[in-house]
């Protein structure tokens, strides 16, 4: 908005730097901190608070994670208590149990986003289409909902709808079908973990392309039917070029959450008879870590997965500015 | 308005049909659930129970009232919600206020510090170690500390105080006001829409929650009634819900199962219908910035 920069209070106060037209020189910039500090120390007595909120448990975290490469010992320093070198990571990478959980993660990441990325668009441009608004309403209410339940009730109830008697098999009874034990089968993990999250996530992922859709130029569409543009060649025209960056946004946001794939979720619906599918790094991690108290070897297996997440992300930044000019930063 | 065409109308119609589809089938385990809870346990074994209850009976809901660890649980359920959401707002309001100022110099460092830690994190096991050596285990700041603040939220805040005249404030300041005045006099009264959103957000969250409580609480006294119901789904093996142990409850389990879901869920589907809109238009708010 242009009155945050036209009225500004008296001038003597203003830091000039701070305004990206009239970049003053260097000189300036530099004698600003003190009074910054003498004008505004108020505002920066409000931050503390939250500062020490991220230096404690976001960035002391990040610093801990010194113990993949020191052995620590519970009750230790947090810091660990002497150096190992590279010994935790080496364990991991000629561990078979890693490599299994790491390519489930793979899976189990790559058919969340083969399925839970593009839904949502669809069910919106679907939703987009309906014409009576309290219909529309409706609709969008309903498939919120799952979204505010907590998993553990989404996993609770996925157990129950799949459980030998519950509702899944009893229509499969009528179909003739023998009972599947979905739970106990590591044949069906992905088909059920896939299945539920989609049930809990895609109506609340097209909030984001409604919000998109009713920023499209009404115009647009008007020109595009002068042109002869059927409604299909109008989707394919104007609306989903029209939505591309946010496509492009929950895509980058998508890509850097992979190898976390749903923690929780798994850790609530696996057992161990379907380990061989369903137990990812991030659980496997877990187990090895909180359970097993190996917190050097597990934070070793942590650190990868989160630098792997980071290098996923930002590759699909680079990227994506490359091609089509949008990205997170 | 152009006619619409023959195609178009079948595809309005296809469309109807999808949409009611994704309607029921979001909607059918809430119905079902429901069912289940009030249904006898012979009926569910055998697959009965749909939409209606079969052998209405109101037994697994006086076990579940009966027990004194739900109840313990659920109470806990609501303390941490309090405590946690009133700790979040107060940093993250702070803190999105500071970052809403435009000229403060070191603003895009403060909210660089806030951004990066939405792409890197520490992991599961520094924090745990971390939150273990600062002994908050079996304590609610166990809970509310670590997840103090949310990114999302505080940049969905921060944009709302940058959208506020920034004439009003001059005024205060010109006024005599200080920064905490005007924050408490002039800022907050006008933010009602954005503070009511972010207490829902946060507290819905909290109610949710359940990782940080199983991971940090040893006792079963101390847990939120989520990790209640995850024991329950876990098979209740462990013995995890201890004095309910009894043979009667081995007979009802998935009927417990189902009513305390029911439950666990009940103030958030009461609350729902009201609810849904601020979020619909916090998340917008969020999404428009970017």
């Amino acid at each position: 908005m242009s009155t945050s920069t036209t009225s500004a209070p008296p001038p003597d106060t203003q830091d000039p730097a701070a305004k990206t037209p009239r970049r003053s020189p260097l000189p300036v910039v530099r004698r600003g901190w003190r009074r910054a500090w003498r004008r505004d120390w108020q505002l920066y007595s409000l931050a503390v608070l939250p500062l020490l909120f991220f230096l404690v448990f976001r960035y002391l975290p990040m610093l801990g994670n010194v113990i993949a490469f020191r052995r620590f010992e519970p009750g230790g320093s947090i810091l660990g208590e002497q150096w190992v070198g590279l010994r935790y990571v080496r364990m991991f990478l000629t561990d078979p149990t890693f490599w299994q959980v790491f390519r489930n993660t793979l899976w189990l990441g790559g058919l969340t986003l083969l399925f839970c990325f593009p839904l949502p668009l669809v069910l919106a441009l679907l939703l987009n289409e309906v014409r009576r608004r309290s219909l529309r309403r409706f609709v969008q209410s309903v498939s919120y909902l799952p979204h505010f339940l907590s998993i553990v009730i989404v996993a609770g109830i996925t157990l129950q709808m799949l459980a030998t008697d519950g509702p899944v098999n009893h229509a499969l009874g009528l179909l003739g079908h023998d009972p599947v034990r979905f739970i106990q089968e590591p044949g069906w993990f992905r088909t059920v973990y896939v299945g539920s999250e989609i049930w809990q996530t895609a109506g609340w992922g097209t909030i984001l392309y409604l919000a998109a859709l009713t920023t499209i130029d009404e115009d647009l569409y008007e020109a595009a039917r002068i042109d002869g543009a059927s409604r299909w060649r109008q989707i394919w025209h104007v609306t989903l070029p029209g939505i591309r960056p946010t496509m492009i946004t929950l895509l980058i946001l998508n890509i850097g959450t992979f190898m976390a794939v749903g923690f929780e979720k798994v850790l609530l619906l696996y057992n161990p008879l379907t380990y061989p599918t369903a137990d990812v790094v991030s659980t496997y991690l877990y187990r090895a870590g909180v359970e097993s108290n190996s917190f050097s070897y597990a934070a070793a297996i942590g650190l990868f997965e989160a630098i792997i997440g980071l290098v996923l992300i930002m590759s699909a930044n680079q990227l994506s500015r490359r091609t089509v000019g949008t990205s997170l930063w | 308005m152009s006619q619409p065409t023959r195609g178009y109308r079948v595809f309005q119609g296809v469309n109807g049909v999808v949409l009611t589809l994704v309607v029921l089938v979001t909607l059918y385990p809430f119905v079902n659930i429901i069912a289940r809870s009030f249904s006898g346990e012979g009926h569910i074994r055998a697959g009965e129970v749909a939409l209606w209850p079969k052998g209405f009976n109101l037994t697994t809901y006086r076990i579940v009232f009966q027990d004194s660890m739900f109840w313990r649980n659920y109470g806990n359920t609501v303390f941490y919600t309090v405590v946690s959401t009133v700790i979040a707002m107060v940093l993250t309001t702070c803190y999105a206020y500071v970052l809403s100022k435009r000229d403060l110099k070191g603003r895009g460092l403060l909210v660089g510090v806030a951004v990066f830690t939405m792409f890197f994190t520490g992991g599961l096991i520094p924090n745990y170690v971390l939150v273990t050596s600062l002994g908050l285990k079996n304590s609610v700041w166990a809970i509310a500390l670590p997840n103090a603040i949310s990114v999302f939220n505080l940049l969905v805040m921060k944009a709302f105080f940058e959208s506020l005249p920034v004439e009003l404030e001059e005024a205060a300041e010109i006024d005599g006001l200080s920064t905490y005045g005007i924050l408490l006099r002039i800022v907050l009264p006008l933010s009602k829409a954005v503070i009511a959103t972010m207490v829902l957000f946060y507290s819905v969250s909290f109610w949710n929650s359940w990782f940080s409580a199983y991971l940090y609480m040893d006792r079963t006294e101390l847990m939120p009634v989520t990790v209640y119901l995850r024991n329950l789904i876990a098979g209740a093996t462990t013995g995890g819900n201890a004095g309910a142990a009894t043979e009667q409850l081995s007979q009802v389990g998935a009927n417990i199962q189902a009513v305390t879901i029911v439950l666990t869920s009940l103030p958030i589907l009461c609350v729902y219908p009201f609810v849904q809109r601020f979020f619909v238009s916090g998340v917008m708010l969020g999404a428009v910035k970017g």
